[in-house]
């Protein structure tokens, strides 16, 4: 006895189809399916849907009957599952695509073209709770800085925070699209970091709205960009491999950054400079702990890659050796914003505060190194050649 | 064994990739392969004849042609395959649900919508239906004729819609449409659903059908038909191109669901007895 399914008034116009296909999924190829109905174009509708699919109609009885095709089922025949919903696999299939975690991916289509498919190459433990952590702390520029609360201060205090934020601005340029062109060669398997990544992302675009904001607020035009500058993070672009681009970014660049921004909030000469430098340095704190722990994974894996992080602190060192590193107007804005104002004791607490800065960093490079894995003194001696100009 | 040559009518931009495809499919499995596109069929029918292609992937009408030709100059045209969406197919000749009309004589004085005048399914078939229903049409149905892609014997949809619209906007009383396409029509909004009814239709007709030319050899010609019809809905690289082409497998070419095709041809005079082209507007 065929199975029967009944679709009433409806048409394969209007739907009757879906009636018909769930039917026809409980059956095996060969399997009858007779379908009653009172739609006037029924049989013909069948008819044609049917052909299309595979399937045969035969229209001699009381009401169409189907025999089912095998191409839903020859479809399917060599599909896989991309890996399993709740584990990571060591190795995410290029046939896979850009299915979901655990999908059954039909056989066929382009294979996708990403360069990092491997876990241990780009995997890190903490991935998952970072990236809910990043989800849950974004804010909106708009509403979490009150912008009418700057109010006026000195000119050349005006002008040394102007320059800091000219200078933050192009720094969070390199902090955006470093992870931006990680994210794009990832294979999506690796779920957890492509949202950190696309968050991280979103934190950088977001960095650089509240800057230039704040460096626009009381003047027409930001400050200057000094050649050396973008040397430095024009190195960070051209590092191409996902471990050695998180490393330096992140483990060394964004980890000295998170003091900077500390201690432009420390001493901060009004509330929406201390606001944005506050909420952007817990954005960045999230980077850095995961490009420390991602790089610690790495050598857990390869004690090996040590060797090749070395190399990458010592050859980005090399190509910035004739680069006079962080400028002068940079240099002296941090002295004069930490000092508040021109008298000469004030001045020596900004110059004082600033070489406190500088040995902060020195030493959280350090730490971070030695987590990684590093000898307390190759941390050192690598953190020495970190680049003059921060990130 | 030189490459087998394939004729094949580029009536959508899809056949360059389809037919690439195949090339590509098929010299996977050590066949050489090539293909020419043609902008219509006359001209390829002409071909397969002429020896110039071995093979061509022959509409219904350019079956019926290249059979007559064959015939009259005493050489053989074979049907080798076609595929499994090409058998029993149905035209309907649509009318509006709230006409007054319930045979197809009540259609005498009125107007027909029809596809291109080189479309098979929308034209020579369901005016043959209406000639039966003796009603001889330019005389006692006016036909409202959608030249969409002549020479393309109705592979171009556009005829057939400009009809099923034609009916819809009230300036035909009958509509001449495929089954597939009624049912495509209904589904994409051109017609509402509810709108229309069937008047009539036509028996079961097949349609497309891979024809081998006198010039082909006959075993190369044998080793295409048997790789295609080897091709599995399940190989993931064969699967799209039978995507593309509409169909899920291919089946054995038969030349028995042509007969109502041959008689609307003859009616219509179309073509005479030996494949000659008779005079007509048929500019594409």
């Amino acid at each position: 006895m065929p199975v029967t399914v009944d679709l009433e008034t409806l048409g394969l116009d209007t739907g009757g189809h879906l009636l018909v296909q769930r039917a026809l999924a409980g059956l095996r190829p060969g399997g009858r399916l007779r379908v009653r109905g009172s739609h006037p174009q029924l049989a013909l509708h069948l008819g044609a849907w049917c052909r299309a699919r595979g399937h045969r109609v035969e229209l001699a009885g009381d009401a169409p009957l189907i025999v089912k095709g095998a191409a839903d089922e020859l479809r399917w025949a060599g599909a896989e599952r991309a890996g399993l919903p709740g584990q990571v696999s060591g190795r995410a299939d290029p046939r896979w695509g850009l299915a979901a975690r655990g999908a059954l991916v039909e056989a066929g289509g382009p294979p996708l073209d990403v360069a990092w498919a491997e876990r241990d190459l780009v995997w890190a433990e903490v991935a998952p709770r970072l990236y809910a952590r990043a989800a849950a702390a974004q804010w909106d520029p708009a509403t979490a800085v009150d912008w009418s609360a700057a109010g006026d201060l000195p000119d050349d205090v005006e002008d040394a925070v102007v320059q800091v934020m000219t200078y933050l601005v192009e720094n969070e340029h390199a902090a955006l699209i470093v992870p931006a062109r990680m994210l794009a060669n990832l294979h999506p398997h690796f779920r957890e970091v492509m949202q950190l990544l696309a968050a991280q992302v979103a934190d950088e675009a977001r960095h650089v709205e509240v800057f230039t904001r704040r460096a626009l607020l009381r003047r027409d035009a930001p400050g200057v960009s000094g050649a050396g500058g973008r040397a430095s993070l024009r190195t960070l672009l051209d590092e191409t491999d996902f471990t050695l681009a998180s490393f330096l970014l992140s483990v060394l660049g964004e980890g000295s950054f998170v003091d900077l921004l500390k201690f432009l909030d420390r001493h901060a000469p009004d509330p929406v400079t201390a606001a944005v430098t506050r909420l952007a340095a817990r954005d960045e704190a999230r980077h850095v702990a995961f490009g420390v722990a991602h790089t610690a994974h790495v050598v857990r894996a390869d004690p090996a890659f040590l060797s090749r992080l070395r190399t990458a602190v010592e050859r980005r060192h090399e190509a910035l050796r004739d680069t006079a590193g962080l400028n002068r107007e940079v240099s002296d804005s941090l002295v004069v914003l930490a000092a508040g104002s021109w008298e000469p004791a004030a001045i020596r607490r900004g110059w004082d505060a600033v070489r406190r800065l500088r040995s902060e960093m020195d030493e959280g490079r350090r730490r971070r190194l030695a987590h990684i894995g590093f000898p307390d003194d190759e941390a050192a001696e690598l953190s020495a050649l970190h680049t003059r100009n921060f990130m | 064994m030189n490459a087998l040559l394939l004729g094949a009518v580029a009536y959508d931009p899809k056949v360059v990739t389809i037919w690439e495809g195949f090339r590509r499919w098929l010299g996977g499995r050590g066949f050489e392969f090539d293909f020419v596109l043609y902008s219509g069929y006359e001209r390829q029918v002409e071909d397969l004849l002429a020896g110039r292609v071995d093979v061509a992937w022959n509409s219904p009408l350019a079956w019926v042609r290249a059979r007559r030709l064959a015939a009259a100059a005493g050489v053989e045209v074979r049907a080798v395959a076609m595929r499994d969406t090409d058998r029993d197919l149905t035209t309907a000749v649509v009318v509006r649900s709230d006409a007054p009309l319930t045979s197809p004589a009540d259609l005498r004085g009125r107007t027909v919508a029809v596809g291109a005048a080189d479309s098979p399914q929308a034209t020579l078939l369901p005016l043959s239906l209406l000639r039966s229903a003796g009603l001889e049409p330019g005389s006692d149905v006016k036909v409202r004729r959608h030249d969409v892609g002549v020479g393309l014997h109705g592979d171009h949809i556009g005829g057939e819609r400009e009809a099923a619209i034609a009916l819809r906007d009230g300036l035909a009383d009958a509509a001449c449409v495929t089954d597939a396409n009624l049912l495509l029509f209904g589904r994409e909004g051109t017609l509402v659903p509810g709108s229309t009814r069937v008047l009539a239709q036509t028996a079961p007709y097949d349609h497309c059908v891979m024809a081998a030319g006198p010039g082909a050899d006959r075993a190369s010609a044998e080793r295409f038909a048997e790789l295609l019809l080897g091709m599995s809905y399940a190989d993931p690289e064969a699967r799209p191109l039978l995507d593309l082409e509409g169909l899920t497998r291919w089946l054995p070419g038969r030349t028995s669901g042509y007969a109502a095709l041959e008689a609307a041809v003859d009616e219509s005079g179309f073509y005479d007895r030996e494949g000659g082209v008779r005079a007509g507007d048929r500019r594409p």
